[in-house]
């Protein structure tokens, strides 16, 4: 177990894209790090360069107290757990977790020991004489991950393992994995696209966009004081609204008002945030969680000025809540951060940005108390948490903090 | 047999086809007669000779020579009717046994030594090369070969390839074969391999293997069905050939192969035929256990190369 060090690194393919770019990460021993991003945007990249498989362009990557830059993938002391499993399909469920080990010829008790182990910890240990192609796509992703386990290797790499399986059994796996990195405190490093995964795994999250180093922290801070527009857009689901609006301070406490409505921002926000001041009177991007809005028949003693009248698009219940998609008459923000989230959707999603612009016109999605009584095409008053919005620059994109806020 | 029985299954499925699908169906099933009639005409077509050829070889030579081979069956079962005589002469007085075992003494090695070339991976330009070769028509290169076994070669007085005296050995119809099976094999397998998914590769390398490991654990195993239908490929080609080892091994008895015998038996004694139908059917019985024995990775084979897993 060691811990890794990547200090600056960059990879620029022969074709002149720069896939990752100055990716300065600390790993600590036995962390368990994820790094997120839409499709394309180097995390994989990332991850095979500290595998070996890819050269590095620029910088250092460290695994324990050795500069690995140069070392093949089997001199650097690490296992890897394939998007899909790249199991050795004519080798038994044994010999391919058994593989590795014979490889570095350890004395057959040795690696019938450590095969039996890992089978256990998998609960594979009846299947260790089948092919891969008689298990399911679940019992293959443990395979793989026996193979990793076995080598009791330094750091294990794992490159959205998950991502070949269907819904149920990738929340099953979620867990699985994420309690045998804890039962054996092996540094990982984990690469997804999913934020849930993101969220649920990693005892820290590393946020890529286009090659670049987002934000790294803990899941709960990333959700709750993102960086960015793009960190705030990515992390959570639904997405955080946002909406430009204008900003006015006084007396401690603020204003901000879009599209016609008006919501207080109370005292301690702004407190907590010394760099609001410099946008007063000014625009700015405010961002609010789906959950920080509700029915306010359900919260009757709602001040005003925290109220939004508005009409239901959509209403999707969930069991647990009400997801309600309600009109909203402001512009939606369209930044290269926005953009490219809604890229990662699809082109739909991006062209409905575009119109939403357009048109000074867009959607918010509420999370709602089941006992809502939202109804599609029905007008509605919501109650927004004040205290929990977020503030962008609406130049930079940045979040707003200062202060030890950030 | 097979053809009766898939027309029951067929018919079976109607109702519960034609109850789901609804008016589209009459149309297909139209389509499935057509395709079905036609490909039991192209194989009876096919077949009737080959029958033809099976029921002479079995028959008397008189008889043979005064009646169709088709009359045979009008009276199946008496005596004097049917024969293995033909198939004991074609063997004993032909020498055929002789050369059914040169065939393989020529078929293996060469088909086994292609085999040790399945590692060339040569850059894109080579295979490019190497493929192109492909369109070059092998008598071309008869003479020009068979004139480096007699003669060897020398450039500037060096000599690039020593007079073996090849010419009438069953290596120079090895190497002969191996050299013109080269282009397809580096073909087929360099598509099979390079549709491997190179997450297998990488993980490999990650376990600790190296190039070698690789190659001979992963990479090789895992082309058994190109290898396969390569292997059938090569071992019907050198099987069939004719030209070739005429050119190479000349038609002295000891070194004769099957190919050339069948020949010689229609040159020589093209008024014994039956005995050309037996021989033609022993030569025929290898291939086709071969075929038989390797046809599932014969399909999976040829499809190989052509689009990426």
């Amino acid at each position: 177990m060691a811990e890794i060090v990547m200090e600056q690194v960059s990879k620029v393919f022969p074709d002149g894209t720069a896939a990752v770019s100055d990716l300065d990460l600390d790993i600590d021993d036995g962390e368990f790090i994820v790094l997120v991003g839409p499709s394309g945007c180097g995390k994989t990249t990332a991850l095979r360069m500290v595998a070996g498989l890819e050269s590095i362009s620029q910088g250092t990557i460290r695994i324990g107290d050795r500069v690995v830059n140069t070392l093949p993938p089997k001199e650097r002391d690490i296992a890897m757990v394939f998007q899909n499993y790249a199991l050795y399909p004519h080798m038994s469920v044994y010999d391919n977790m058994g593989f590795g080990l014979k490889l570095r010829k350890l004395p057959k008790e040795e690696i019938d020991k450590r095969v039996r182990e890992a089978a256990g910890i998998l609960g594979l240990q009846e299947f260790l004489s089948r092919k891969p192609k008689a298990l399911s796509g679940g019992q293959r992703q443990r395979v793989a991950m026996g193979r990793a386990i076995v080598r009791e290797p330094k750091a294990f790499l794992m490159d959205e393992p998950l991502s070949n399986l269907d819904a149920k059994l990738r929340v099953q796996m979620r867990s699985e994995i994420a309690r045998i990195q804890h039962d054996l405190r092996v540094t990982t490093l984990y690469v997804t696209h999913d934020q849930v995964e993101a969220m649920t795994m990693g005892d820290r999250v590393a946020v890529i966009r286009k090659g670049v180093l987002q934000q790294v922290d803990t899941p709960q801070f990333l959700y709750d004081h993102p960086n960015n527009l793009f960190v705030a857009g990515f992390i959570g689901s639904p997405a955080m609204n946002m909406v430009e609006a204008n900003l006015s301070i006084s007396d401690g406490s603020g204003v901000v008002e879009f599209g016609g409505y008006r919501l207080g921002v109370p005292q301690q926000v702004v407190s907590a945030r010394p760099e609001l001041k410099a946008f007063d009177r000014k625009p700015v991007i405010v961002g609010l969680r789906p959950e920080d809005l509700e029915d306010a028949s359900l919260v009757p003693d709602a001040p005003a000025d925290r109220r939004i009248r508005t009409t239901v698009i959509l209403r999707e219940a969930l069991g647990a809540d009400v997801v309600a998609h309600v009109k909203i008459q402001a512009p939606a923000v369209v930044t290269e951060d926005v953009k490219e989230l809604a890229h990662d959707v699809g082109q739909e999603a991006l062209q409905a940005v575009e119109q939403g612009a357009r048109s000074g016109e867009s959607t918010f999605l509420a999370r709602l108390n089941p006992r809502t009584a939202a109804k599609e095409g029905q007008p509605i008053e919501l109650v927004v948490d004040v205290g929990r919005l977020h503030f962008f620059d609406p130049g930079s994109g940045l979040g707003i903090y200062g202060g030890d806020g950030n | 047999m097979s053809l009766a029985q898939a027309g029951d299954v067929e018919e079976a499925a109607e109702p519960v086809v034609a109850a789901s699908q609804g008016r589209g169906v009459g149309e297909v099933r139209k389509g499935g007669w057509f395709v079905l009639l036609t490909i039991v005409a192209v194989c009876v077509l096919w077949l009737i000779p080959a029958l033809g050829v099976l029921v002479t070889s079995f028959r008397n030579g008189d008889l043979v020579n005064t009646s169709g081979w088709w009359t045979a069956f009008a009276h199946p079962f008496q005596a004097g009717e049917w024969t293995v005589e033909n198939y004991r002469s074609a063997l004993d007085a032909g020498g055929l046994g002789n050369s059914f075992l040169n065939s393989l003494a020529v078929t293996i090695p060469s088909t086994a030594y292609a085999f040790s070339w399945m590692d060339f991976r040569g850059r894109y330009l080579l295979f490019v090369t190497v493929v192109g070769l492909l369109v070059v028509p092998l008598q071309m290169a008869l003479i020009p070969i068979l004139k480096l076994y007699v003669n060897g070669a020398t450039l500037f007085d060096y000599v690039v390839f020593p007079q073996l005296h090849l010419n009438g050995t069953f290596l120079a119809v090895w190497l002969a074969h191996t050299g013109f099976g080269l282009p397809l094999a580096v073909y087929l397998l360099r598509n099979y391999i390079g549709s491997l998914p190179s997450s297998i590769i990488e993980s490999a390398k990650i376990d600790g293997a190296d190039h070698f490991t690789i190659f001979w654990r992963l990479i090789v195993p895992l082309s058994v069905p190109a290898l396969a239908a390569f292997a059938i490929f090569q071992f019907l080609w050198v099987w069939n050939d004719l030209l070739v080892a005429y050119v190479f091994l000349g038609g002295e008895r000891s070194v004769q192969v099957l190919t050339l015998n069948l020949a010689n038996l229609v040159g020589s004694r093209g008024e014994n035929w039956q005995l050309l139908t037996s021989a033609a059917f022993i030569s025929m019985a290898l291939p086709l256990i071969v075929f038989f024995s390797l046809q599932k990775y014969f399909v999976r084979g040829l499809t190989a190369g052509a689009v990426k897993g």
